[in-house]
């Protein structure tokens, strides 16, 4: 996400590196690269005025034009006022104290609402929270059957209403069958409608009252264009929202959306969808994205990833292994699965400084992922940790099992025993880290 | 009621506003804020910075004569002509008509509103449910179907949406239907696998019935914005779009994207989603449509809500 938009800002940086001094023609230059960028990110129109406005003031003060690093004076300050624009480094979002606690998701069709509420009753559940799901879309059909399915697969309780009602009843029902159950958080999926639809948007308005809700999430797709910011602003007169959540962000949406709702609705940014994944929800974060967007990288997030996915104990285990190079081919499937569960290889790379400007397709890795994870499961237990007693025998069976070529279980093996070899000089040589992971990088093909 | 009334309430609301923008320049030739104000309502209409500057720049050079407002419509309207694709042999057997797009953009409901505009046309329509993704869309796509009063094909979710394809277009041919409408997954277009998975409903399409998909409509929410162009090529990359099918036409978003989409893909918009009852779904009118894009009140884009 946001890769095209850095891009595009890591080119109008590097043009401004060339230049010694800051001067008003060089400025006007890069602010007009930049409008241009921030439209094409469908950045609302009104808020791309006021922030090259904004940018230009503060570039034209005294101190920049005399610096004699034009573009990362530059870069600094479109940063700044970028992080400004997406909510300044305000507090991280805590889940409201209230029990029970009702929270509404809200928006219009195919935002997302549905996937999200599972994602986020998932979410709060793991914080410590007991959700119960309410389904209350009853206007698009089976709605209530998907909110249902999904529920059950995440072991999240759900109450759905026996048929339409109306919001008073539907909010006392809901606090009823929580206190029954005994869960001190209603998670209320609601229908998807236009902000445009009086009848509708009064419900919502009905809703909001009868539960005395403590979050009114707007569920908004990041693909949205300019009419994000009226969509978001009907929202929020009707209902006094308390965030957003931005879906569909593992696309390659440059999330100008974003930008526009929090500047001009005034609504921070709670929570962003990043796949399809139940997992795939996590808290937003104005300057990690800022840095994201202008290609800075966003180290925190891929650290906090690598964290949730190894535990402690685990990380330790297996650097052991590696430094006394036992590392088998059942270690390395064990990476790989958890890899897989950090994201996408895109993500992944995405997420570090300095990639938005590699060249595209490097990044394409998923694909072989799964490849040399097929290969490794077709192998028995003992093969995985005892790679030497593949015979070409043994190969070919493998490469049957997992519909590969026999080439293709070599390659696999030849770049493990080029890992071991890696490994082997790693532990004598600590500095070589980089090097040598560059170099698995590149015999990735 | 009149099915056009129904999108016009949509924008009547905004009426008037770009012609009060550029009131004051009636009988002299356009100065510099006229054209400032045409850039915000191209802009605030998703038409995107290029398309819009190139309209601009075709404006500033046919040199000042007559209504602007009158020639940027023309040169719109210029833009969403498409030369109709010659048409391929005449089917045979049912046409097969592939759904397609990113998810939440409307596909089932698309599926179900044109099930019953065809049915009510007097042609005999199967509704292939080849979402096997998302949780109960098949239920959806079923519920849709009765409500159109037309056969659903289906296996369980989870199966392999191809197997679902060639399973409807058999039994379309077995039951003589005359088109085959298939629902499939949504799926960002970024996504490699899933996108060679289409591709795969597409070729299991063509080798089970001849020339079949005739039709890929590429289904397009009229919010999106200029991820559209991203999402267009993706889809015709892999499923090789014939035309556009723009959604919830009925809010305050005005689809200005798909003016990029048709410079590029050069595929025309077929129909246009304006409400939520079966019957909300129109064949596309470019004249309507440009009214629609262009009469917004232009001086503050965001329209009254702000």
């Amino acid at each position: 996400m946001f890769d095209s938009l850095s891009q595009r800002l890591q080119d109008i940086f590097r043009r401004l590196r060339g230049d010694a001094y800051l001067t008003e023609k060089n400025l006007k230059e890069g602010l007009r690269d930049i409008r241009l960028a921030l439209l094409e990110a469908d950045v609302h129109v009104d808020v791309v005025r006021r922030f090259i406005e904004q940018v230009r003031e503060e570039a034209l003060g005294a101190k920049v034009l005399e610096s004699l690093k034009p573009a990362q004076q530059l870069v600094g300050v479109v940063h700044r006022q970028m992080v400004n624009l997406l909510g300044g480094e305000e507090d991280a979002w805590k889940i409201p104290a209230v029990s029970p606690a009702t929270f509404l998701l809200v928006g219009l069709q195919g935002a997302g609402k549905t996937t999200t509420a599972n994602k986020l009753a998932r979410w709060l559940k793991r914080s410590g929270r007991h959700p119960m799901l309410v389904a209350a879309d009853w206007r698009r059909p089976a709605a209530a059957e998907q909110l249902k399915l999904l529920s059950e697969q995440s072991g999240i309780p759900l109450w759905a209403p026996p048929g339409p009602m109306d919001m008073e009843s539907l909010a006392r029902r809901s606090r009823e069958e929580a206190r029954r159950a005994g869960l001190d958080l209603i998670l209320i999926d609601t229908a998807g409608r236009l902000h445009v639809n009086t009848e509708l948007m009064e419900e919502l308005t009905a809703l909001r009252d009868a539960s005395s809700a403590a979050e009114v999430f707007l569920v908004a797709d990041s693909m949205t264009g300019q009419d994000a910011v009226r969509s978001a602003s009907e929202f929020h007169q009707r209902v006094d929202l308390t965030g957003v959540i931005l879906t569909k962000l593992d696309g390659d949406a440059r999330g100008g959306a974003a930008l526009s709702m929090r500047a001009t609705v005034g609504v921070p940014i709670r929570f962003v969808g990043t796949g399809e994944q139940p997992e795939a929800l996590e808290l937003f974060h104005p300057d990690r994205l800022a840095s994201r967007i202008l290609g800075m990288g966003d180290v925190v997030t891929l650290v906090e990833r690598a964290q949730e996915v190894y535990e402690t104990g685990e990380a330790e285990k297996t650097a052991a292994r590696l430094r006394k190079q036992e590392f088998t081919l059942d270690d390395l499937r064990e990476q790989l699965r958890r890899l897989k569960r950090m994201g996408s290889m895109d993500q992944i790379l995405g997420m570090l400084p300095g990639v938005a400007s590699l060249p595209a397709g490097l990044a394409a890795g998923d694909g072989q992922l799964v490849a040399v994870e097929s290969i490794l499961d077709s192998m028995t237990v003992e093969e995985r940790a005892r790679p030497q007693v593949l015979n070409g025998s043994r190969r070919k069976r493998i490469a049957r099992g997992s519909g590969r070529s026999v080439s293709e279980v070599n390659r696999l093996l030849r770049q493990y025993s080029e890992m071991k070899r890696m490994l082997k000089t790693l532990s004598r040589r600590p500095g070589a880290t980089a090097r040598a992971m560059f170099g698995l990088q590149k015999g990735r093909r | 009621m009149n099915p056009f009334s129904r999108l016009f309430r949509g924008l009547q609301r905004t009426r008037q506003g770009l012609r009060r923008g550029l009131g004051r320049l009636a009988g002299g030739s356009p100065g510099a804020g006229d054209f400032e104000v045409l850039e915000e309502s191209l802009l605030a209409a998703d038409v995107g910075p290029r398309l819009t500057e190139e309209i601009l720049c075709a404006l500033r050079e046919e040199g000042g004569k007559g209504d602007l407002l009158e020639r940027l419509r023309s040169e719109i309207h210029r833009r969403l002509e498409v030369a109709e694709p010659a048409k391929m042999v005449e089917p045979t057997g049912p046409e097969v008509i592939l759904l397609v797009g990113v998810n939440g953009s409307g596909k089932t409901t698309t599926a179900g509103k044109l099930a019953r505009r065809f049915s009510e046309g007097g042609r005999k329509v199967i509704l292939a449910a080849a979402d096997t993704f998302r949780a109960a869309a098949i239920e959806q796509a079923e519920a849709w179907a009765e409500r159109a009063g037309c056969q659903v094909v289906r296996q369980a979710t989870g199966s392999d949406p191809a197997a679902v394809v060639h399973d409807a277009l058999e039994a379309a041919r077995a039951r003589g239907a005359d088109v085959v409408l298939v629902d499939t997954a949504g799926r960002l277009h970024t996504r490699q696998p899933l996108m060679e998975e289409l591709t795969k409903i597409h070729r299991v399409a063509g080798r089970a019935i001849e020339g079949a998909p005739h039709q890929v409509l590429l289904v397009l929410d009229a919010s999106t914005g200029q991820n559209g162009l991203h999402q267009a090529r993706g889809f015709l990359r892999a499923a090789g779009v014939t035309g556009v099918i723009l959604t919830k036409l009925d809010g305050t978003a005005r689809g200005g994207v798909v003016l990029p989409i048709i410079a590029e893909l050069q595929v025309p918009i077929r129909y246009v989603g304006v409400g939520e009852s079966v019957e909300d779904l129109l064949p596309f009118d470019a004249r309507l449509f440009v009214s629609g894009l262009l009469e917004e009140d232009a001086s503050s884009p965001a329209g009254a809500a702000l």
